[in-house]
């Protein structure tokens, strides 16, 4: 709970600092998802925390003279919201006075992640592919025939638990999709874009399942085609850094797209955040399905031994 | 004298606390806990050296001329996504460990590991 009102307070010291898009990010991320995980690992190891600390004092020692030190090196850092730190004088300006002319995308975050410094944001793309193919290597379990009977005897006990959330859930969620879809493809013009819409969208779908039962969920979003659709957007993203390459232009180098370079780059900013947007929400999807699945999976086995 | 630096001591008490939290908990999922927290910090790190006094988001608007740097935000939401993908991945390491060993406690992990050697 705490970790929630932690991401939800950083969110807005985000916006307080100008930084819209990743106060987007943040405020889902971190007040939405990071939060469940926590809370689905923490059921899943042990509630009781009896830690022992090992030499807290030593530990202590360590962090002060380590802090000490590290303050000791800001007193040469630039001054807080200074216009002349260096950070502002390399690249920056040439991002925030060119890119309307050579990108034409209001929003000049969208037109750096996606454009000027595309490959980076690829390598970031299959990192998270990677966690993903990560957590499902280690989480996930032989599915066991699925017993429709008692799915459903399930689904209606909890459906007399929780029947005004389930409600309330199920009017929102289409919402939830739709703003999604909305932050996906206004990216250009706000803030919002690939990653921000891929977090909202497997939000909608992990709410859904939480309320509804993982089974229930796997039914209407079946895990092989996450699967798919994660490989399928970190290769949409690749393939148009290479349609580019076969172009005669660099990779990444979207000029070449099209006849004019501003609609080429239009057209490729607006593929890789879709690239992005499929591989963020089915990460995320996968992640959540195979925490829930291995947590299902304990307690079926748990009750089997009893 | 030095107050136009107190971003940047936030920052290191965050990073502090996180820090300590890695070393002193011998709990596995503690110490992921700090290790966010570190992150925090050097997310706040970089989007407070983009900030410029009386600049604005850098979405372009008419009549405006001075924007925050977009690059550190760029690096940073990337890294917010990617921070939460590779967290899930040490939780399901932890998942894992704790079905392995029946326990998430450093200690009692290196003993189990020690007796079997």
């Amino acid at each position: 709970m705490l970790s929630g009102i932690y991401g939800l307070l950083s969110a807005s010291f985000f916006v307080a600092m100008d930084a819209v898009d990743v106060a987007f990010t943040e405020a889902s991320v971190g007040a939405g998802i990071s939060t469940l995980l926590m809370f689905l690992a923490i059921t899943m190891t042990e509630r009781r925390d009896h830690s022992v600390r090992h030499k807290p004092w030593l530990a202590l020692i360590v962090v002060v003279v380590t802090g000490a030190l590290l303050i000791y090196g800001t007193l040469d850092m630039p001054y807080f919201g200074s216009a002349d730190a260096p950070i502002h004088v390399h690249v920056a300006p040439r991002y925030i006075n060119d890119s309307m002319q050579e990108i034409g995308v209001i929003n000049l975050v969208t037109s750096v992640l996606g454009s000027y410094r595309a490959f980076d944001t690829f390598g970031e793309v299959v990192v998270i592919f990677t966690a993903g193919v990560g957590v499902l290597a280690l989480l996930s379990v032989s599915r066991r025939p699925e017993n429709d009977a008692k799915i459903d005897a399930l689904n209606v006990s909890m459906h007399e638990q929780h029947l005004i959330l389930r409600i309330v859930i199920k009017i929102l969620i289409p919402f939830i999709l739709l703003f999604a879809l909305y932050v996906q493809f206004h990216g250009d013009y706000g803030p919002g874009g690939g990653f921000q819409a891929g977090v909202i969208f497997a939000a909608a779908v992990i709410l859904y399942s939480m309320l509804f039962g993982l089974s229930t969920a796997r039914r209407v979003i079946n895990q092989p085609f996450t699967q798919f659709i994660a490989a399928l957007g970190v290769l949409l993203y690749g393939s148009v850094g290479v349609v580019s390459l076969l172009n005669g232009g660099n990779f990444f180098d979207y000029n070449v797209l099209s006849d004019d370079p501003v609609a080429g780059q239009h057209l490729g900013i607006l593929l890789i955040e879709a690239g992005v947007g499929l591989t963020v929400a089915s990460v995320m999807i996968i992640i959540f399905f195979n925490f829930q699945g291995r947590k299902e999976y304990g307690q079926g086995q748990a009750k089997g031994d009893v | 004298m030095f107050l136009g630096l107190y971003n940047y001591w936030i920052v290191v008490v965050l990073m502090m606390i996180g820090f300590y939290i890695v070393i002193a908990h011998g709990n596995l999922i503690k110490k992921l806990v700090g290790l966010t927290i570190f992150q925090t910090s050097v997310f706040i790190f970089y989007i407070s050296m983009a900030k410029v006094n009386g600049g604005t988001a850098p979405i372009v608007g008419d009549g405006i001329e001075i924007y925050s740097n977009p690059l550190p935000h760029v690096l940073i939401l990337t890294a917010i996504v990617v921070g939460i993908a590779t967290t899930a991945l040490g939780l399901a390491l932890t998942v894992r460990i704790k079905e392995a060993y029946g326990s998430i406690e450093e200690e009692e992990i290196q003993k189990k590991d020690n007796s079997t050697c």
